[in-house]
C-alpha cells in the first residue's frame, strides 16, 4: 500500500470522495479536491476558447461552473483548432431504474459537446460493475442497462454519431486485448491504493477497473476507430471518477496511446443540503426524471434546503445565505438566463425575494426540463435501443 | 373515488352555498327537465361533455335557449373546423364519473376532471337562478351563479363566462379568442376497447413515463405547451408515436408548439409595442424559447427514421444471403 496515499486518507477522513463514497462532515471542498486529485482548474479563458472554436455560446453548466476542473482540455482543444477531431466517452453505471437530475447533468453536457464539437461518443454501460458491488443478478444489471439506455437516449444523443454498449454485451475481441494491456500495467498495490480495496474484496472487483479504462482508446472499438489510433478522446464526467481515469492516464503512454483528456463536474447537491451527492437510494433527496409535475413541486417545497431567514421580517432585514440555499444552487444549474439568475441572487441575498418565489420559479424550470425528459423517453422504443447499441460503423460520426 | 350526489349537496352545506333541490324520475334531456321544473323561476342549462381530436375535455355549459355551434366553437378555441365532437359516453363515465344525461359542472369536482375545461355561458348571469344536475339526473338544484362561483372556486377552478352565440372572424390577424381555454394538461386514459376494465382502473391519475404500458398513453405538457405526444394503440410491441414517424404529424406538432407559444407571446401585454418592433421582438423570443423544445422533437424524429431504417436493413440483408 502507497504510504502516502494511506496517511493522506487517514487525514481527509472529514471529507470522502470516491467512486463509491461521495461525503463530507461539511460541504465539499472543491479547491482541495482539485489539489488533491491534481487536476487543473476550468477557467473562464477556456470556457471562452470553447466559445470561440465552437462558434456557439458556452453550455450554462461551463458558464456557472459545474464543469469546473479538467485534465489536457487545452490539449484537446488545441489538436481540435488544427482540424484534429477526437471522441466523447462517458458512462453510468445502472444501479437502480429511477434516474435523478443529478444523472443527468454529465449527459445533458455530453450532449452539449457532441452538437458543439460535432464528435461521436461512446456510452459504457457498467452493468458489470454494478453486479459486482452492488450484488445484483446478471440479469437484473443487464435490464437495469437497458432501461439506462433509454433515458439516456432520452437526452437527445445523435443515433448517427453515438454508441450505447453494456460491458456484459461488449467486452471480448479488441476491447478486451486492450483490457489485458492495461491491466498488465497496474499492480494490485497500486489498485490497491488507487481504489482502497481490501484483502476481503472479491478478485471481480480487483480486476474490474480496466474495463472502466479502455473505452479511452480508440482501438477498443474497431467498428467505429478503425485506423485511428491516434484519435483523442474527451470524458466528461463528475469529479469522483478522477481516480479511474489518474489510472488510465498513467497507463497509456506506457502502452502506446494518448492520454484521455476529462472534463469534470462538481456533484449536484442533495435536496437537503449541500453534504452529499443526490443518491438514487434516498427518494427524498432527489428529484425524479419520472416525476410529476405535483411531485417536483412538492418535494422543492418540502424538502429543498433553504437559505431564507426564519422569518419574513428577519429575511427581510438580513436576506438568505446563498451559500447553502438550494433552490438558488439548483437554479444555477438549470436556469439559462444568465441576466434572470443574476436578479434572482441580488433580489433573494438582499432579502427582496422570498424562499417561496424562488422555489416557484425553480419548480417551473425543473418542471418543463422534466416534462420535455418524459416526452423524449416516452419516443424510445426497444428497437431503438437496439439500433443505439447495435455494433456498427458510425459512417457521419464527425459530421 | 367519484362523488355522490350526497357528498356534493354535503359539500355545497358546508360552503354555505345556497341551493334549491327538487327531486324527479330521471331526465335525459332539457325538455324531459323542463316538465317538472321549468315553471319554477330559473333557467335551464344544457351541459355538453366534448372532446377534441388530441383527446382534451369540455364541459359547455350554457342556457336552454343558447344556440351552441360546435363548428364556430372549435375555431374560437383554436381546433380548426370540426375540431370538436361529442364525447363518448365512457369518457363520461371515466373521467366526469357520471353517466349519460347528467353532465354537470359539478362533475369538476373529481380528481379525474382535473384537467377539464368549462365554458360557461354569459347568459347564466342574467338568470336570478339556474338549473343543474347535482351528479344525478334524479334531481335538479338552482342556484345563483354567484353560488355556482363560490363552488367552482372552492374546487380550485376560474369560473370564466363566454358569450357563446358570439361569432368572431378567426384569421391571420385575429388570434381564436377562446384558445385560452383549451386545457393544457390532459387526463390519461388507460387502454379504452374494453369498457369493463375502463372503468374499473382509476382514471386520471398521470402514468409514469418509465411504464412500458402497451396501450395508448398521453402525456402531460406544462401550461403555455398545449400539445400533447399520442402513442398509437398497437396490438404488439410499441410503436413509436406518429408524430414522429410521419412527417405530416411531425410538422403538425411543430407548428402546434409554435403557435402555442406565440399565443401565449402576444398575450403578454406586449401589444403596448407596435407593429414591426413587436414582431421581431416575438420572433426573437420565440427563437429563444422554442429551440430546445424542437431541436428534442427533431432528435426524436432522427433517431426514429433510423431505427426503422436500421431494422430494415438488417432484415433485407438476412433475407438475402441466407446463411447455411
Amino acid at each position: 500500500m502507497d504510504k502516502n496515499e494511506e496517511k493522506q486518507r487517514e487525514e481527509e477522513r472529514e471529507q470522502v470522495v470516491s467512486p463509491w463514497e461521495v461525503s463530507s462532515s461539511g460541504k465539499i471542498d472543491y479547491d482541495k479536491l482539485i489539489d488533491k486529485f491534481g487536476c487543473q482548474r476550468l477557467d473562464q479563458s477556456l470556457v471562452d476558447r470553447v466559445q470561440r472554436l465552437t462558434g456557439r455560446p458556452p453550455h450554462v453548466f461551463l458558464r456557472r461552473g459545474v464543469f469546473f476542473a479538467h485534465r489536457d482540455l487545452n490539449d484537446i482543444l488545441d489538436a481540435y483548432e488544427k482540424g484534429e477531431k477526437f471522441y466523447l466517452y462517458t458512462g453510468r453505471g445502472p444501479s437502480s431504474e429511477a434516474l435523478h437530475l443529478g444523472h443527468l447533468v454529465p449527459f445533458m453536457f455530453t450532449k452539449y459537446l457532441q452538437d458543439a464539437f460535432k464528435v461521436p461518443l461512446v456510452i459504457q454501460l457498467t452493468d458489470d460493475e454494478k453486479c459486482m458491488w452492488k450484488n445484483l443478478s446478471v440479469e437484473e444489471s443487464q435490464r437495469l442497462a437497458r432501461e439506462n439506455a433509454k433515458d439516456i437516449i432520452a437526452c437527445g444523443f445523435d443515433v448517427t454519431k453515438t454508441f450505447i454498449f453494456s460491458d456484459f454485451d461488449y467486452v471480448g475481441g479488441a476491447f478486451y486485448k486492450n483490457m489485458v494491456k492495461v491491466a498488465k500495467c497496474v499492480t494490485y498495490n497500486k489498485v490497491v491504493g488507487i481504489f482502497g480495496f481490501t484483502g476481503e474484496d472479491h478478485i471481480g472487483k480487483v480486476s474490474f477497473p480496466p474495463v472502466q479504462a479502455v473505452p479511452s482508446f480508440p482501438s477498443s472499438f474497431p467498428h467505429l476507430f478503425s485506423g485511428k489510433d491516434h484519435l483523442r478522446c474527451l470524458i466528461p464526467c463528475a469529479i469522483d471518477q478522477d481516480p479511474y481515469f489518474r489510472m488510465t492516464r498513467d497507463v497509456a503512454p506506457r502502452i502506446g496511446y494518448h492520454k484521455p483528456a476529462l472534463i469534470e463536474s462538481s456533484f449536484f447537491p442533495a435536496l437537503q443540503g449541500e453534504t452529499g451527492k443526490m443518491s438514487a437510494s434516498d427518494p427524498n433527496s432527489a428529484l425524479y426524471v419520472t416525476d410529476s409535475a405535483k411531485a417536483i413541486k412538492n418535494k422543492i417545497n418540502k424538502y429543498a434546503f433553504s437559505g431564507g431567514q426564519e422569518s419574513v421580517e428577519l429575511h427581510r432585514k438580513l436576506g438568505a445565505n446563498l451559500e447553502v440555499d438550494i433552490p438558488v444552487k439548483y437554479l444555477s444549474f438549470f436556469l439559462e438566463d444568465d441576466a434572470e439568475l443574476e436578479h434572482i441572487k441580488k433580489e433573494y441575498g438582499a432579502g427582496g425575494m422570498l424562499t417561496g418565489e424562488v422555489k416557484q420559479r425553480l419548480a417551473q424550470v425543473l418542471t418543463e426540463l422534466v416534462e420535455r425528459h418524459q416526452v423524449a423517453r416516452a419516443a424510445v422504443t426497444d428497437e431503438m435501443v437496439d439500433a443505439f447499441m447495435a455494433v456498427r460503423p458510425l459512417p457521419n460520426m464527425f459530421d | 373515488m367519484a362523488y355522490s350526489k350526497d357528498q356534493l349537496l354535503a359539500r355545497l352545506k358546508d360552503l354555505q352555498i345556497e341551493f334549491s333541490q327538487y327531486e324527479h324520475p330521471a331526465v335525459m334531456t332539457v325538455e324531459a327537465q323542463a316538465k317538472y321544473v321549468g315553471n319554477i323561476g330559473g333557467g335551464l342549462s344544457k351541459n355538453l361533455f366534448l372532446k377534441d381530436k388530441k383527446h382534451r375535455f369540455y364541459i359547455v355549459s350554457a342556457l336552454a335557449d343558447t344556440k351552441v355551434d360546435m363548428k364556430v366553437l372549435s375555431q374560437r378555441l383554436g381546433l380548426g373546423k370540426g375540431g370538436l365532437r361529442m364525447a363518448p359516453e365512457e369518457t363520461m363515465l371515466e373521467i366526469l364519473k357520471v353517466p349519460l344525461g347528467s353532465v354537470t359542472p359539478f362533475a369538476l369536482v373529481n380528481e379525474s376532471a382535473r384537467d377539464v375545461a368549462l365554458l360557461l355561458d354569459k347568459g347564466f348571469k342574467a338568470q336570478e337562478r339556474c338549473f343543474f344536475h347535482p351528479l344525478s339526473n334524479d334531481m335538479s338544484i338552482s342556484l345563483n351563479t354567484n353560488d355556482l362561483d363560490k363552488f367552482l372556486k372552492s374546487i380550485g377552478r376560474d369560473p370564466a363566462y363566454v358569450d357563446l352565440e358570439a361569432n368572431p372572424a378567426v384569421g391571420k390577424d385575429q388570434p381564436p379568442d377562446l384558445a385560452a381555454f383549451v386545457p393544457s394538461g390532459s387526463t390519461v386514459l388507460p387502454d379504452l376497447p374494453d369498457p369493463a376494465s375502463a372503468v374499473q382502473s382509476a382514471g386520471g391519475s398521470h402514468v409514469n413515463a418509465n411504464n412500458n404500458c402497451k396501450a395508448a398513453t398521453e402525456k402531460a405538457i406544462k401550461p403555455a405547451k398545449d400539445v400533447q405526444n399520442v402513442k398509437d394503440k398497437s396490438a404488439k410491441a410499441v410503436n413509436p408515436s406518429s408524430s414522429f414517424t410521419d412527417a405530416e404529424k411531425f410538422v403538425e406538432e411543430i407548428l402546434d408548439r409554435i403557435s402555442a407559444k406565440l399565443l401565449s407571446e402576444t398575450k403578454e401585454g406586449n401589444i403596448a409595442q407596435q407593429g414591426q418592433e413587436l414582431g421581431n421582438e416575438i420572433a426573437n423570443r420565440l427563437r429563444k424559447c422554442c429551440y430546445p423544445e424542437l431541436k428534442n422533437l427533431a432528435t426524436i424524429f432522427k433517431n426514429t427514421a433510423y431505427t426503422q431504417g436500421f431494422h430494415a436493413g438488417k432484415a433485407s440483408s438476412l433475407t438475402q444471403c441466407p446463411r447455411t
